[in-house]
């Protein structure tokens, strides 16, 4: 890949955050909670900084020199977002506010297709976002949400998986990366799946947690819909994408009314602008956006294969050590996993683990994950999650295991 | 800020509670009962309590899943409780929530906390403090005859 180092350095990674320098409760931070957010990148935040400093213009209105700058590097941004995800043009590339307002906005619009009696199929390893909004849709419409199982590695069972694809299956979503489990799942063969046993259906593809970590082709998966949050990618909250192809964009109904997405408007009827606009009502978030074009030219500049690399060797360091640990059962055994270790320890609850490991600055996620079917899959209230980014080092796993050692000690 | 978790939050006494906890387990009979859950943790747990025609809570008990703090908070719950009137409850239980948001300093200002002031500390985590209100929300919720409560 361009411009990835031969030798991964992690320590020159590391000065792009410069959050790694900070100190939690006076110890150095230990950040292992990239899955919830990753740290953000100095090249990002300046470029967010000099947008607001320099330039803050709102874009597509004015004919001034600083709209137009504002205008440019908005839609610059979009060009950079549709190479990384190797869409075929930047119409198909809205943004939104993250990913639940990507897969709410597809649930809505795309929704409207649906009648009584038409399937939505989702797996048992969904995030809430990608389960309430198509409760919401049945509820409008009276759709039927069917579930595809998952066994006790956290896999999705593929039989299981195609004996729910039908005719009446209309709309299939899954994630790519389970934020809970960490399983990579089988995004080709699944929707190889579904062309051939549910042709109705489109297929829409969760990212939010892929995407920092796994290259992401939408013609190669020849996927409908897809989508992921800039935050998750080292960039600003607040800011996602939904890249849909432009044949079903086109036909789908715009979800919110406002400036921007008007082609022209009198009191007895407003038509309404092209894509990717439709769908981007009012005025958006340029400095987020902005940022998410710094983003993506961060990851291309270390390379999503070498992160991936490191991540590889971080997760089988960190599951080694972890099942070195007496009474603590790891959560996500699947075969192909990225850097999401998921725990329980017999002892401690995952909350007390929090905030001891807390208290010796290392921050990992103590709780459901917004995966509340799949904690009852799993038979446990919550757990504890630790993630790891293209930052973290060997040295911050032993801290890990270390602090967890220390919490075991305290609850003997 | 350095704190020290262990004084804050891991003492002693809420380590054994949470080891074993008192009056742990459904109370048949219950006059009052109450289901409380924590939606962004998950923590769940039942109070029952039975009160007698004066008033007087006789007996206390819970279950539930949860965090040590939750499951100490109500383990001490139910043995302050007992043989309290359910006035006597309300106001400790006004007490016991000012403690938690760090609004009473229980060495300078009255109060009938007694071994209950060993939260004093939470309030310095924000995010565990409704792990420790969330057996006094429910027992509250109880008296005031709301099935379900949650901490949000």
């Amino acid at each position: 890949m361009n411009g990835a180092p031969n030798k991964w350095d992690v320590f020159k990674v590391r000065a792009d955050f410069p959050a790694l320098g900070t100190l939690a409760r006076g110890k150095p931070l230990v950040y292992l909670d990239s899955a919830a957010t990753t740290l953000k990148a100095r090249s990002v935040v300046e470029a967010v900084e000099k947008h607001f400093l320099l330039g803050a213009a709102n874009v597509h209105r004015g004919v001034h020199f600083l709209s137009e700058v504002a205008t440019r590097q908005y839609e610059e941004a979009r060009a950079k977002i549709r190479l990384f995800l190797n869409a075929k043009e930047n119409a198909e590339i809205v943004l939104t506010s993250g990913t639940t307002a990507s897969v709410n906005l597809v649930a809505k619009s795309y929704g409207t297709f649906l009648k009584d009696g038409d399937e939505v199929l989702i797996t048992h390893m969904e995030h809430h976002s990608n389960i309430v909004p198509w409760q919401m849709l049945g509820e409008e419409r009276g759709t039927k949400l069917k579930v595809a199982p998952v066994d006790d590695s956290g896999e999705i069972i593929l039989e299981e998986f195609q004996k729910l694809l039908s005719p009446r299956t209309k709309i299939v979503s899954f994630v790519y990366i389970s934020n809970a489990l960490g399983t990579v799942n089988p995004a080709a063969e699944l929707i190889r799946l579904v062309r051939a046993h549910a042709p109705e259906a489109v297929v829409f593809m969760d990212c939010a947690q892929a995407v920092a970590h796994v290259p992401l082709d939408v013609q190669a998966l020849d996927v409908d819909f897809l989508a992921f949050s800039a935050h998750k990618l080292f960039g600003p909250t607040g800011t996602g994408v939904l890249y849909g192809k432009r044949a079903l964009l086109e036909k789908m109904p715009p979800v919110f009314g406002g400036g921007d997405m008007i082609r022209s408007v009198t009191f007895e009827k407003t038509t309404y602008a092209g894509l990717p606009v439709k769908f981007e009502a009012g005025t958006p978030n340029i400095g987020g956006v902005i940022g998410l074009g710094a983003a993506i030219d961060y990851v291309n500049s270390v390379g999503l294969e070498a992160i991936n690399a490191w991540e590889q060797e971080l997760l089988a360091y960190a599951t080694e050590r972890l099942r070195e640990i007496p009474g603590l059962r790891l959560i996500g055994t699947a075969k192909k996993k990225t850097a999401i270790c998921g725990f329980f320890l017999d002892d401690v609850h995952p909350h007390d683990i929090g905030s001891l490991l807390d208290a010796e600055g290392v921050a990992i996620r103590a709780g459901h994950h917004c995966t509340q079917p799949l904690m009852a899959r799993f038979g446990v209230p919550a757990t504890a999650r630790a993630s790891f980014s293209l930052y973290n080092t060997k040295a911050e796993v032993d801290a890990l295991v270390e602090a967890i050692r220390k919490a075991q000690k305290i609850f003997a | 800020m350095t704190t020290n978790v262990q004084a804050d939050l891991y003492q002693q006494v809420i380590l054994e509670h949470n080891k074993k906890p008192k009056n742990f387990g459904k109370l048949e009979g219950a006059t009052h009962t109450a289901e409380g859950f924590n939606p962004l943790c998950g923590d769940h747990l039942w109070i029952y309590l039975t009160v007698d025609f004066a008033g007087k809570i006789e007996k206390v008990g819970f279950e539930g899943s949860g965090c040590a703090i939750s499951k100490a908070s109500a383990s001490m719950m139910t043995v302050t409780l007992t043989g309290k009137t359910v006035d006597e409850a309300k106001t400790i239980f006004t007490e016991f929530h000012k403690l938690l948001l760090g609004e009473l300093n229980p060495d300078t200002e009255p109060h009938q906390l007694g071994k209950l002031k060993i939260f004093s500390g939470i309030w310095q985590y924000p995010a565990r403090v409704k792990c420790a209100a969330l057996s006094w929300h429910t027992m509250n919720g109880a008296l005031d005859r709301s099935q379900t409560v949650s901490t949000e």
